[in-house]
């Protein structure tokens, strides 16, 4: 690893004036609308199996979460996600469906190359790093909730 | 045979380009240009059970359009010069299997197609082959797996980005008797400005050929007048416009709607496409298509050329290093 290089001074004000920046007002609600609208579908996944597959909460939660990834890995397989990912960005990133679409979409590209090297090995290529640093972090934050404890 | 300055190649005798082969994909198929393909590969698998063997298939295909016209069996091919976008060069190291004739790999990017002309009318004219045929390709699906992510991944692209164009072309050249000439050729030097956004090509590419295109024009003694069009390869929206700039700051006077870009023609109006297409079959198709036919048809008379590339990886850009970037030009005429 090391240090980005800058682009030379005076080609920067040159390439500039052409460059098409990104949207990112509008890119921003639009991941917040679609964002919301997707936490609110989960909700109301959530509040229909507590209600009518009389669930507990805490099961209406994880049931509700393997629903979205399902969906989302369904969605992908037909090759709709990019599409949509596209329009809301970070609206379908963020949220589990983000998680899981990193996973499908890896495991569905490498499918060329076999399924143990190809797809197994490649599932966790995006999602790796979410792994990595959510188990890193919980870790870190447990030895602080443990030091805090002593006290 | 000369070499005019340090970077153009002026043929003399001049070799033709005898026949050409082109296949696109289906978004390229339905583009404005779509009639001047041989064939439009509607599945992006092109029957095969990988998108390299697709991509494969698709260059397999460009030659051996490029050979059914010109009357040459694969067999009596002199020399074979290719090369694509896949890591190893592997689409033009399998096709080359079929021939059984020299190859010549060749890799500068999405300048590759120029470079592989370049090649082929300098063996050609200075005797060393008596037929060469150059041919290179790319597919949106191993490009986009190959530098960005999965195909099905919801990655959100920004305004400046391009699209790989799913094409592959492919050209005869003999010493004559083919209705465009090749003129000549100017090689590109490595350009570098430490751009690293990739993601916008378009700027990391246009000096690269703004330095080509004037390079060639001192070198060769002409002046942009001569030419009816000057088509770069695939430097996109942004990527036209920057060099459009960065060629008058040096005195470049040209009709700019006769500055065009073959990745802005391919897709005309297509907003799935961004600021424009990219990739080594971008230049190809439509230089071997569009513009073959225009200049065989004597719509165009003098046209040059200049496929521009990138050459980086994934791993480099990662590493922190820049976009290295460089244009090849070819300087086209009816014969």
């Amino acid at each position: 690893m090391g240090k980005k290089p800058k682009v030379e001074a005076w080609y920067e004000p040159i390439a500039k004036k052409h460059d098409k920046p990104r949207p990112v007002l509008l890119n921003c609600v639009k991941a917040f609308l679609a964002g919301g609208a997707l936490c609110a579908l989960m909700e109301i996944i959530q509040d229909l199996l507590t209600k009518y597959a009389n669930m507990p909460k805490t099961e209406a939660t994880s049931t509700s979460l393997v629903i979205l990834i399902a969906v989302t890995a369904l969605i992908t397989g037909l090759g709709y996600y990019d599409v949509l990912a596209q329009k809301v960005g970070a609206g379908l990133a963020v949220p589990i469906t983000g998680f899981a679409n990193s996973v499908v979409s890896a495991t569905l590209e490498h499918k060329s190359e076999g399924y143990v090297l190809g797809s197994a090995c490649n599932s966790m290529k995006l999602a790796g790093a979410v792994i990595v640093f959510g188990t890193l972090s919980a870790f870190v934050v447990a030895v602080i909730m443990l030091i805090l404890g002593v006290f | 045979m000369l070499q005019k300055g340090r970077q153009t190649w002026f043929f003399d005798p001049r070799p033709t380009i005898f026949a050409t082969g082109t296949v696109v994909g289906r978004t390229e198929g339905e583009g404005p240009l779509g009639a001047d393909f041989d064939f439009i590969q509607k599945d992006n698998h092109a029957g095969k059970d990988s998108f390299e063997k697709a991509e494969q298939a698709m260059l397999e295909q460009a030659c051996s359009f490029a050979l059914t016209k010109s009357g040459i069996a694969p067999k009596d091919i002199d020399f074979f010069i290719a090369g694509d976008l896949l890591n190893q060069i592997t689409a033009s190291g399998y096709t080359a299997r079929n021939f059984k004739a020299p190859y010549l790999g060749i890799f500068a990017a999405c300048a590759t197609s120029m470079e592989g002309l370049a090649l082929a009318s300098l063996l050609i004219s200075s005797g060393m082959a008596k037929n060469v045929l150059t041919a290179t390709s790319s597919h949106n699906c191993t490009a986009e797996r190959q530098f960005r992510y999965p195909n099905e991944y919801g990655f959100q692209r920004p305004p400046s980005s391009q699209y790989t164009a799913s094409a592959a072309g492919a050209a005869v050249i003999l010493p004559q008797g083919g209705p465009v000439s090749i003129d000549s050729a100017t090689i590109g030097k490595v350009v570098d400005l430490k751009n690293c956004d990739p993601v916008n090509m378009g700027k990391a590419m246009a000096p690269a050929a703004a330095d080509t295109i004037l390079t060639h024009m001192q070198e060769r003694g002409v002046s942009a007048s001569d030419y009816d069009l000057i088509c770069t390869g695939d430097l996109g929206e942004i990527g036209r416009d920057i060099a459009w700039d960065l060629l008058s700051r040096e005195g470049f006077t040209y009709d700019k709607t006769r500055f065009v870009d073959c990745g802005m023609m391919l897709y005309q109006g297509n907003k799935k496409v961004f600021a424009g297409g990219s990739g080594c079959g971008c230049c190809a198709s439509v230089g071997y298509g569009h513009i073959y036919k225009k200049i065989a048809s004597s719509e165009l008379g003098k046209v040059l050329l200049v496929a521009t590339g990138a050459l980086f990886s994934p791993i480099s850009l990662q590493q922190c290093e820049s976009i290295a970037t460089i244009a090849h030009a070819v300087a086209l005429e009816r014969s």
